[in-house]
């Protein structure tokens, strides 16, 4: 049984780290600008088109291929720097104070609009491209073969949430981003520049959905309607875990992930109604998440 | 005023398939989906956003065309029939639902939508998975019509259940309950001052938007003749959202101006363009930042309520 179970919850985990880039991007960008972005599946598979557009690029030229670990992280960079500052000036900022349908409306304008987009630049065609998967090679471990690539997807996500915990935690900026968070306008009257911080904070969401789709690329390849799909995902482990909580998505994206699991070997024609089942129960329980607080309500 | 206004706009609508008979399937999908973005508009009302009313619009098709497999082939008996189960999956979900605001009413409602659409895609064996179940042509007061033919009655009838379902909402939105949904909006808590049970004033908002959405989707289910689990998907719902608001939430004709609007713009830009996501987008966004009232707000002449 734990033959058929390991390989199977490391299957499991290593698409719940990618689930959990995008989370991790989502609920950053919801606690410091208070908006969820409903676009933000479509920021994933962006990072995922061009991560395997350059990859696919530098397979054809026959360069190094060790060279498309680094088009990997290259491409969330780029997809960061265009599009975090472009759409947080442009529309996000618009929605700061308006109510929410409003702001859930004009993020799904968004993403109507970039799903276009992606179909005008990349075609409907999906998009493979294995190199990085078959450099790292296979592990076996007791008569049980792993993919490398998948524990290195693991060891990444664990990367990720030690390195925004570091940031927030430890540095000048990760100060400012606490500072905002906690009380905005007090923030701006003592001098803090919160568009800045706002802009900066936008950005960083949009690289790590950015690197879960470049990431994902190698492993499971970029299709129409990834975006969609990464979206509600990305939402319910982010929902789970408390909106705003990184620890909390990591968390989450580990019982999507063991949820997962259990459902492909209980009831196997069940496991993509797992990761929702999961969220419907906890907020039921607690609607703010499992590591989220309350808020008062309006007066 | 508004009446003659009314009256000529549905009369132009009856003619409208007689000049261009290609434009009966459009609008009879319009008016589907104006039903369900009406039952969006109604809780938009109370500053509720719901992203998973496709589920009633999925459940209510998908409970037609059960029944019609169960051996039940007249017209008003499914129609009602369905909507009634749309109506008690609302009243299911709403019962929990309904205790919750803001991000958490929307994000749980796309759970339980997101739910119900894994589930139809997923049991193969009962709901055909993907590839969705057949809606067979019913029996109209016992007369089978050939199809094409019966798509046409099935215009003229949701054409006239849009008058008398719109009169009803717009009666029902003008009561002192109707108004109660805007005072949820404003401020819940002197609402329970007042010994108004929140509570029920948003259930019964939740049941009769279930509702709504599922005569919508039943109609959809006959006009189409075939229902998928796409009809749950989360975009389908952001979708009637987004037809809710295109109208404008003030009143009952913004739902179905919206829908009406989308879905012609629909059929115009697919002649030059199949980037229509893109069409839609760029005007959902500019609704919102310049007509928050929504087109229905450039008629309107009184004061109509904004998101």
């Amino acid at each position: 049984m734990l033959n058929a179970i390991i390989p199977l919850l490391l299957d499991s985990l290593a698409s719940a780290a990618l689930i959990f880039f995008a989370a991790v991007g989502l609920t950053l960008v919801f606690s410091v600008l208070r908006v969820l972005n409903v676009a933000h599946g479509s920021l994933y598979s962006i990072g995922g088109y061009v991560a395997a557009s350059i990859c696919l690029f530098i397979a054809s030229r026959q360069l190094n291929p060790y060279l498309s670990f680094a088009a990997l992280l290259f491409s969330a960079v780029f997809v960061a720097a265009i599009f975090g500052p472009l759409i947080e000036r442009s529309l996000v900022r618009w929605t700061y104070g308006k109510s929410e349908p409003v702001q859930i409306l004009v993020t799904f304008g968004l993403f109507l609009i970039l799903e276009d987009l992606q179909r005008m630049i990349f075609g409907v065609q999906s998009f493979y491209e294995d190199a990085p998967m078959r450099l790292l090679g296979t592990l076996t471990i007791g008569g049980v073969v792993y993919l490398n690539y998948q524990i290195l997807l693991i060891g990444m996500a664990l990367l990720v949430v030690i390195g925004l915990r570091l940031l927030i935690n430890h540095t000048r900026l990760g100060r400012l981003i606490t500072a905002v968070v906690t009380d905005r306008e007090m923030a701006q009257s003592i001098g803090i520049d919160t568009n800045r911080i706002f802009i900066l904070a936008f950005s960083l969401g949009v690289f790590l959905a950015a690197l879960g789709g470049a990431l994902a690329t190698p492993t499971s390849g970029i299709a129409p309607g990834l975006g969609a799909d990464t979206m509600v995902l990305a939402f319910a482990v982010a929902a789970i875990g408390g909106l705003g909580q990184i620890e909390g998505a990591a968390v989450a994206s580990l019982i999507v992930g063991v949820a997962r699991v259990l459902a492909i070997y209980l009831v196997p024609s069940l496991d993509a109604v797992a990761p929702y089942a999961a969220m419907l129960v906890v907020l039921l329980i607690r609607p703010y998440g499992l590591f989220g607080s309350m808020t008062a309500r309006r007066i | 005023m508004r009446t003659i206004f009314a009256t000529l706009a549905v009369l132009i609508l009856a003619v409208l398939p007689v000049a261009a008979p290609w434009l009966q399937f459009v609008l009879t999908l319009a008016i589907a989906k104006g039903f369900a973005a009406l039952g969006v508009a109604v809780l938009l009302r109370a500053g509720l956003i719901s992203i998973g009313h496709a589920m009633f619009f999925a459940a209510s098709a998908y409970g037609v065309a059960f029944l019609a497999r169960a051996g039940i082939h007249d017209f008003g008996l499914l129609l009602i029939l369905s909507v009634l189960a749309g109506a008690l999956v609302g009243a299911v979900a709403g019962s929990f639902l309904v205790r919750y605001r803001a991000i958490f009413f929307a994000m749980l409602n796309l759970a339980v939508s997101m739910v119900f659409y894994a589930l139809c895609a997923k049991l193969y064996s009962v709901t055909g998975g993907t590839d969705g179940m057949p809606v067979p042509v019913p029996a109209v007061f016992g007369i089978v019509f050939a199809e094409p033919v019966f798509k046409n009655v099935l215009f003229y009838l949701s054409l006239g259940l849009m008058v008398l379902v719109g009169v009803s909402v717009q009666r029902y939105l003008n009561s002192p309950l109707g108004h109660a949904l805007s005072a949820v909006h404003t401020n819940e808590i002197r609402l329970e001052y007042l010994g108004i049970p929140v509570w029920a004033v948003l259930l019964i908002a939740y049941v009769i938007s279930a509702a709504l959405a599922g005569l919508g989707g039943a109609i959809a289910g006959f006009a189409i003749g075939r229902v998928v689990p796409d009809f749950a998907f989360w975009t389908a719902s952001g979708h009637l959202v987004l037809i809710a608001v295109l109208g404008g939430i003030g009143g009952v004709p913004g739902a179905f101006i919206g829908a009406l609007f989308l879905e012609l713009l629909h059929s115009a830009a697919v002649t030059v363009t199949d980037s229509w996501n893109l069409i839609v987008g760029i005007t959902l966004i500019v609704v919102i930042m310049f007509m928050p009232q929504g087109v229905y707000g450039l008629f309107a002449r009184r004061e109509v309520s904004s998101l």
